[in-house]
């Protein structure tokens, strides 16, 4: 066993309210330079949708992630033979466009306009070249726009949902969304870092943020390739590649990233997850079907001692045993199996985990029909009135089944396209749903609501800690940061022996006397 | 003016080759601890299908020839034997000969890229136009050459690789080179007025091709320290130099 820690991330999706402050923060503090204008390190993005860059999600297209043949995996579009022939044009190569072309409007020309009989307008031009343009793509072009057939249609994950699925979902009464914003996974088996020829990118040991040395990168781009979450970007101007730090300089300092820490929703979570490192070349090429499962099994329970030995005895500090106890990730992900990866089947065992949405699986317009209601179990509450959502269940698992949203597209989604998965974690959502309304309404049958619990295997307990974790918890429960040990600080950047004497960090000039 | 030419050929066959290295030496040492600005500033990402034509004959075009350069300054003796049957000297010069077709034509669709996509326009720099002049014109010379002065390959190992010898061994001797055409010598100019510059342009990519990736392991993890050690109570931890693995 080699005991790693890695910083890990929980998204809970019926939660987010797709408002964009986590990308506005992100960009105002990151990427409000020039060369990446165009690169939202954290986007929010509609789903069914097309996201951002466009179909990102289809590796036909962009080659992204792993692919298993022959008992090995190896990277889609790149590596070191692929990468290597490829590198004077990379075929698989994503331009600007498949992004947007990044604009801005001659706002000065509002002010500056002569009087004239018309109002004078504010033309888009690009931040590319300075000339006027015809806006064609932003970066959230396709926001809210369920059932579009030039974006929500176009959803890869819509592929092998039958005609019939697909057109049950976008009947204009029944449409439904959420948002699913996207980070860098931060992940285990990273695309990005085996893609690098020149060996810019690694991924940290103390907390396994995966970052790009700005000073080795060479402008190789075979990591925007490799990423099949299309998290690693080019900046077009110095000519090297950026992506998500996940605020690694705000986690030394013991603050939450700014996505995190200015989320609207509090749908984020952040902690410490201990693994095993030696899993990870073995889980990443399973091909039994069993690649979530082996996934979650290689995250360890911080509360076993013997992990915690092997945990110390590998270095790892006391201070991030304890935060991984205290972790909410963990909770989410392992104690109460509610967070599933987005995408597993790309293979880089992605640390960011989603609860997936309840809401728009769930919910049903209410029908006016009287007959209808009477179909309902007598028990089961029946909302006849003209709400738009009716989260009431015929029989309190059918509506999982029949659901508006096809579970097929959930689990296309965080499941590999595994359904049975997806529908354990929305049954114990609802069986946390129930509980509560039990609790603060009272108006369901005792018998309904234990065999509800039952069914999900949960119990009052778990359920309570739940609902706790999800709509009450405060900062510190959400983002459990363990200690970056700032007496060690300075060894994370550099040899205390070269500072000595000099001034300052990272570009950094002797403090001498001038001829 | 017979005097006029040998200050001339001094200058260009002795001096010249000298300040080059020597620049191209202390500006690479230079440029290099700036590592910020080592790239080869890709610009495939604003504009893909016209650089594809572009980038790819002459990339492929240029290593040849530049290897073929080398080979003949490094194994004379093997380059001489090679060419020792017609046949084989033919092969060799006609494929050197379409390759820097290749490159030719990849170089004029590069410029042409760079001239009318505006924007590329952006992302280039007056010394890209001073590079890919000098490179069209090295080309050229070099494809005049090759067609003119039969047969390169065999003579470029009994003149040039001596010469380049020379300049090596610190006892330069142009007096061969000397009485070359001026084609020849203009071609040898362009050679070393290029490699004078490589390390002030994009060209310093050529001086770190990512080699090693073939033979490192494909994920990397770096520690800013040595995690069992530093946490060793009897390790003076101020003494450990960050270690990787
Ligand atoms: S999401 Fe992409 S960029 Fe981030 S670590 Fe994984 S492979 Fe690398
Ligand atoms: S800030 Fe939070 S709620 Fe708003 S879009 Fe981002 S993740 Fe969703």
């Amino acid at each position: 066993m080699n005991v790693r820690a890695q910083i890990s991330m929980v998204f809970h999706l019926d939660k987010c309210i797709g408002c964009h402050t986590c990308s506005i923060a992100c960009k105002n503090i990151w990427t409000d330079r020039k060369g990446v204008e165009y690169q939202w390190w954290n986007n929010v993005e509609t789903k069914p949708g097309t996201g951002y860059p466009t179909k990102w999600e289809d590796q036909d297209i962009y080659k992204g992630g792993w692919e298993k043949n022959n008992g090995t995996i190896n990277l889609k579009g790149a590596g070191k033979k692929k990468g290597l022939l490829n590198i004077f044009h990379n075929p698989n190569l994503p331009v600007i466009d498949d992004y947007y072309e990044p604009f801005t409007y001659r706002y000065l020309d509002l002010i500056e306009s002569p009087a004239m009989k018309d109002q004078p307008t504010a033309r888009p031009v690009s931040l590319i070249t300075g000339k006027p343009i015809d806006i064609k793509m932003g970066p959230n072009w396709d926001d809210d726009l369920s059932g579009t057939p030039d974006y929500a249609r176009k959803d890869p994950n819509l592929q092998d949902l039958s005609p019939a699925e697909q057109e049950a979902m976008f009947q204009l009464e029944r449409m439904a969304f959420f948002y699913l914003p996207r980070i860098c996974n931060h992940c285990l088996n990273p695309a990005c870092v085996a893609s690098c020829p020149s060996g810019a990118i690694y991924k940290r040991g103390e907390d396994g943020v995966v970052l790009i040395n700005q000073q080795v990168c060479r402008a190789w781009r075979m990591c925007v390739t490799a990423c099949p979450y299309k998290k690693s970007y080019y900046n077009w101007h110095t000519g090297k590649s950026e992506k998500c730090i996940l605020c690694y300089p705000r986690l030394e300092a013991g603050y939450a990233p700014a996505c995190m820490h200015s989320c609207v929703g509090r749908i984020r979570y952040l902690g410490v997850i201990l693994y095993d490192a030696d899993q990870i070349e073995s889980v990443a090429s399973d091909d039994g079907g069993k690649l979530i499962d082996r996934q979650l099994n290689m995250l360890l329970d911080p509360f076993d001692p013997r992990v915690i030995q092997a945990a110390k005895e590998n270095g790892v500090a006391d201070s991030t045993i304890k935060a991984a106890q205290y972790s909410p990730t963990y909770k989410f992900v392992k104690k109460w199996g509610l967070a599933l990866p987005l995408h597993p089947e790309f293979r880089t065992l992605p640390m960011l985990f989603y609860v997936p949405p309840l809401l728009p699986v769930m919910a049903s317009l209410g029908e006016q029909d009287k007959s209808q209601g009477e179909k309902l179990d007598p028990i089961a509450k029946f909302w006849n009135d003209s709400w738009l959502y009716d989260t009431s269940t015929e029989d309190l698992w059918g509506t999982i089944d029949q659901a508006r949203f096809p579970l097929k597209y959930i689990a296309n989604l965080f499941a590999a396209g595994d359904e049975e998965k997806v529908k354990v974690v929305l049954k114990k959502l609802m069986a946390v749903r129930i509980h509560r309304r039990n609790v603060t309404v009272g108006d369901l049958a005792e018998e309904k609501v234990e065999a509800t619990m039952r069914g999900a295997g949960m119990d009052v307990e778990t359920a309570e800690e739940i609902y706790k974790l999800t709509s009450l918890a405060k900062f510190d429960e959400r983002f459990v940061i363990p200690p970056a040990h700032r007496e060690q600080a300075l060894e994370m950047l550099e040899f205390t022996g070269d500072t000595k004497g000099s001034v300052g960090f990272g570009f950094k000039e002797k403090a001498e006397r001038g001829l | 003016m017979e005097n006029l030419f040998n200050a001339l050929n001094n200058f260009f066959l002795i001096a010249l080759p000298y300040i080059a290295l020597f620049v191209f030496v202390i500006g690479s040492i230079w440029r290099y601890r700036n590592g910020f600005k080592f790239s080869s500033l890709s610009s495939q990402f604003l504009e893909g299908r016209q650089l594809f034509w572009g980038t790819v004959p002459f990339h492929i075009g240029i290593l040849f020839l530049f290897l073929g350069h080398l080979i003949a300054f490094l194994i004379p003796s093997g380059v001489l034997a090679w060419n020792a049957h017609p046949l084989r000297l033919i092969i060799l010069e006609v494929t050197a000969f379409i390759f820097g077709v290749a490159v030719l034509i990849g170089i004029v669709n590069l410029l042409y890229r760079r001239i009318t996509n505006s924007r590329i326009a952006v992302v280039t720099s007056k010394m890209d136009y001073v590079i890919i002049g000098l490179l069209l014109i090295q080309v050229f010379s070099g494809l005049w050459v090759a067609y003119n002065f039969r047969w390169g390959s065999s003579w470029f190992a009994s003149v040039l690789t001596p010469y380049l010898w020379s300049v090596f061994a610190l006892q330069p001797d142009a007096t061969a080179v000397a009485a070359l055409p001026w084609v020849v010598k203009f071609h040898i100019v362009g050679a070393f007025l290029i490699i004078m510059l490589i390390p002030f342009s994009r060209l310093v990519h050529f001086l770190v091709p990512p080699i090693d990736y073939l033979w490192r392991p494909y994920q990397q993890v770096i520690w800013y320290w040595n995690n069992r050690e530093v946490r060793k109570p009897h390790t003076p931890w101020s003494l450990k130099r960050p270690k990787n693995n």
